[in-house]
């Protein structure tokens, strides 16, 4: 495999610092971290509570402002776009799959998985139409009409995946899929994800520290108290 | 995104519902208090739009309302009369004396006096009975609501005959009048037979009743009246304000219904407030989700006067719907007849309502506007 620079990068972070501040401490939780991940690979970041990995992934996508540094996401520095345009940036460009899922409670899968474009301004039968399309991908059509509640947890991931991508967004980040799962579940769920997140023009990261499915990963990045001591692979010298 | 918000609040019946309900009941509490005390303002000025086709009233400069007239002299209406721009002038008699029933009750009643040749003075609906038959000696007209509260509601009235100040009369017809203020019995006769039920003194017109030839306005008129005679001259509209005006000032009623309507907004902050507030607390994880996936501040904003705009008008619409059910249901009763929702209080309480909520949404949205997106990975 080629080594990544960060020109060919899909997501480039370069001296992100971000401290926090507890009472009248502040705490630094990243220290000047530099990162590239490839399109079209399943990257995981894995570390120690308390690593900073959380941290890390949200200053990625975008969610939190880093004290310093800089990310780029397919070119963009997303940190010198206004909070408007970030907003709006996030809509178009990522997918999310959180740990709790956070499915809407009141409304049908179909209806979760078609958040993303209703909130872009489709309308919503079409919005409907096209999550239904996913959830088809996902083999779970048959489930489109059902509340989360009335869905089984693997089911809403299912949900939640077709929600992460059902804007086909450049980056997906995905929070610990596999903690409540058994090893089995767990597998299931990230070739789940190889097979419908990976694409060339997608990066797609893994926050985990589940390593019974490390080996599904194309790289994965350790975290160690707020410092990579891992990449998975070398920066070339055009970085 | 509002189909989403409208979702995420129905979604949550029980909680829909106590928001439902709090707008609801406050809307209710409020409209149905203001328009019991609209209503009961509008009584004490009934003896006025009981008499439409008095234009102008001229009394006694003490006099300040219909209820606390003081006596003028007879010789007033022949000054009144000789002002120009009059069409007619009469006497009007108004006072109060005890009557006792064929079952031997006392009861206070309202005498009134009206013009003997005209009938001036009495309300324009008469039935049962005939307004001709007060032409007979010792005959009255008792108002509905007085000959149910006398004789009980559905009891024959016509014929009935009572002990009026030591002397006999007769009920010869029914008014479908306006209550007055006190509910007080209230019978019609003659002015030269009222003289003779009202105990005597020097001076028993307390009112003249004037029509304008119509070349001046009725407050012109009045002014003019008040001008050359040295009376007070109240145009009908006047008159009637300055009774509403009198109840305001002197009775503890506005102050009454005033702390009401104010329990029925703070019920309304109270329930719908900590109801809002629980249903963005538990909501806030989901807002966050979508924080976090790109929904901006604005379409929250959105979300969140969407849904307290569909609290707001169904629970409203229902409060409405309620109060009107509580007017339309007491209709027939006697201490509710003629009442009505004055197209004053609908508004009023839709701006209490409207306050409510925009007070409580804000609270929402301030807990979101400061939910970090980046909490839904903690």
């Amino acid at each position: 495999m080629t080594p990544v620079t960060r020109q060919s990068a899909a997501i480039s972070a370069r001296g992100v610092t971000r401290a926090f501040r507890s009472g009248s401490q502040v705490v630094d939780v990243l220290h000047g971290v530099d990162l590239d991940i490839r399109a079209g690979e399943l990257t995981y970041l894995i570390g120690e509570s308390g690593s900073g990995k959380t941290t890390l992934v949200s200053i990625l996508c975008g969610i939190l402002w880093p004290t310093a540094g800089d990310v780029r996401v397919f070119g963009t520095d997303i940190y010198t776009l206004s909070d408007r345009e970030l907003t709006d940036f996030r809509l178009r460009n990522i997918g999310f799959i959180f740990q709790q899922y956070n499915l809407l409670s009141s409304i049908d899968a179909a209806s979760n998985a078609a958040v993303p474009l209703i909130a872009q301004g489709m309308r919503v039968v079409e919005a409907r139409d096209q999550a239904l399309a996913m959830l088809e991908k996902l083999n779970i059509a048959d489930q489109a009409e059902k509340l989360p509640s009335q869905l089984s947890g693997g089911q809403q991931q299912r949900v939640a995946i077709a929600r992460a991508l059902v804007h086909a967004p450049k980056l997906i980040v995905c929070d610990e899929p596999t903690a409540a799962l058994d090893a089995t579940s767990g597998r299931r769920v990230m070739n789940l994800l190889r097979e419908v997140a990976i694409q060339r023009d997608r990066a797609c990261i893994i926050v985990t520290h589940d390593n019974r499915v490390f080996d599904l990963a194309d790289r994965i990045v350790e975290l160690e108290d707020g410092r990579i001591i891992d990449q998975g692979r070398q920066l070339s010298e055009t970085d | 995104m509002i189909w989403i918000a409208l979702r995420m609040l129905t979604g949550d019946r029980q909680k829909f519902y106590g928001l439902v309900f709090g707008v609801a009941f406050s809307t209710l509490l409020i409209t149905q208090q203001l328009t019991i005390f609209a209503n009961l303002l509008e009584r004490g000025a009934s003896g006025v739009y009981n008499v439409p086709d008095a234009d102008v009233w001229v009394m006694d400069p003490a006099t300040r309302t219909i209820e606390v007239a003081y006596p003028l002299p007879s010789t007033a209406l022949d000054r009144v009369r000789s002002v120009p721009g009059i069409l007619w002038a009469v006497p009007h008699l108004r006072a109060t004396a005890s009557v006792r029933t064929g079952a031997g009750n006392l009861e206070a009643v309202a005498i009134v006096g009206v013009d003997d040749s005209t009938l001036v003075g009495l309300p324009p609906r008469v039935a049962p009975g005939k307004v001709a038959a007060l032409t007979s000696p010792g005959s009255v007209i008792i108002d509905d609501v007085g000959a149910g509260r006398m004789f009980g509601v559905g009891n024959p009235v016509i014929g009935q005959r009572f002990e009026l100040n030591d002397q006999r009369a007769v009920i010869r017809g029914v008014t479908d009048s306006f209550p007055n203020f006190t509910n007080q019995v209230t019978l019609y006769t003659r002015y030269s037979e009222a003289l003779s039920y009202v105990p005597g003194t020097r001076n028993r017109l307390t009112f003249i009743l004037v029509k304008g030839d119509g070349a001046m306005t009725d407050q012109e008129l009045a002014h003019r009246i008040a001008k050359i005679s040295g009376l007070r001259a109240r145009s009908s509209e006047q008159f009637a304000d300055d009774a509403i005006e009198y109840i305001l000032e002197n009775t503890g009623i506005p102050m009454n219904f005033g702390i009401t309507v104010g329990l029925g907004f703070i019920i309304g902050v109270a329930i719908v407030g900590l109801t809002f507030s629980l249903f963005i607390r538990d909501s806030i994880k989901q807002f966050g989700a979508l924080k976090a996936m790109g929904v901006s501040n604005k379409a929250i904003r959105r979300m969140v006067t969407a849904q307290a705009s569909m609290i707001g008008l169904i629970g409203y619409s229902l409060g409405l719907v309620g109060t009107a059910l509580f007017v339309w249901g007491f209709s027939n009763s006697a201490t509710f007849k003629g009442f009505y929702i004055p197209w004053q209080v609908p508004l009023i309480s839709f701006s209490a309502v409207a306050l409510i909520l925009a007070a409580t949404s804000r609270i929402a949205l301030n807990r979101l506007m400061t939910t970090e997106p980046a909490a839904v990975f903690r």
